[in-house]
């Protein structure tokens, strides 16, 4: 299936792109991560699960077990600190 | 409501002309609260000369959206507008607002209180300062989450 993967502030800046389109066979959000932790050495390092990362499916908020399905938004960001 | 409840912009707003807005024609309204955020000149010990605010079009009114209908949900108010700016702000800027309405003033209070916590930790917002050492990114504040968690909410933010 195919998923949009967006980036924010700066996770965004250390992959150097604000979205990708992806096909995958990933079934939950932590069989996401585990793919794109492969993908690049930036994608390592920004989504490693020793990071504060924030996710959401479809813009909510998800933790790593949320189910993904075709054509769905997934977006990765760090803590959020508007106001 | 005729007017919207959430807007996410560049430009700057008018905190008289918005309250005034969200209290015409309701004569059930006795009190008003709000609360507006500014842009400081220091943050964690170094001077800030400007910050640029990056957000999650879409995710963000929806966030913010369900944050009103859950403060409508907890608290006996009328009406509740958020306004947050984007992009790039000095400091003296005018940051975010938040207005609420009710019959008496405790529910108001509580309600913008509520809405603010809630706005700092789950509403997709990112600011970068400039400072003299170069620019950051902010970092969330465990506070922050604390103060949500007085509203029986726990964040998972910072």
């Amino acid at each position: 299936m195919k998923v949009t993967i967006k980036y924010f502030a700066s996770i965004r800046e250390a992959i150097g792109q604000g979205s990708e389109s992806r096909e995958t066979s990933a079934l939950t959000l932590a069989d996401l991560r585990d793919e794109l932790l492969a993908a690049s050495p930036a994608h390592a390092a920004s989504l490693a699960r020793g990071k504060a990362v924030r996710m959401a499916v479809n813009q909510v908020m998800q933790g790593e077990t949320a189910l993904l399905a075709d054509g769905c938004e997934v977006a990765f960001f760090p803590p959020v600190t508007g106001g | 409501m005729a007017t919207a409840r959430v807007s996410i912009q560049t430009g700057d707003f008018n905190l008289a002309g918005e309250v005034d807005t969200l209290r015409k024609n309701d004569k059930r309204v006795g009190a008003v609260c709000t609360f507006t955020g500014t842009v400081r000149d220091r943050n964690d010990g170094l001077s800030v000369s400007s910050m640029e605010l990056e957000h999650y079009p879409g995710m963000t009114e929806k966030a913010i959206e369900a944050m009103i209908d859950e403060a409508i949900e907890r608290f006996d108010i009328f009406a509740a507008r958020v306004v947050h700016r984007v992009g790039l702000l000095q400091p003296l800027d005018q940051v975010v607002m938040v207005a609420v309405t009710s019959a008496h003033r405790g529910e108001s209070f509580q309600a913008c209180e509520f809405l603010m916590d809630y706005l700092k930790t789950q509403a997709p917002f990112w600011k970068k300062e400039e400072t003299p050492e170069g620019a950051r990114w902010v970092d969330a504040r465990v506070s922050d989450d604390a103060a949500l968690a007085k509203w029986g909410i726990r964040a998972f933010n910072a």
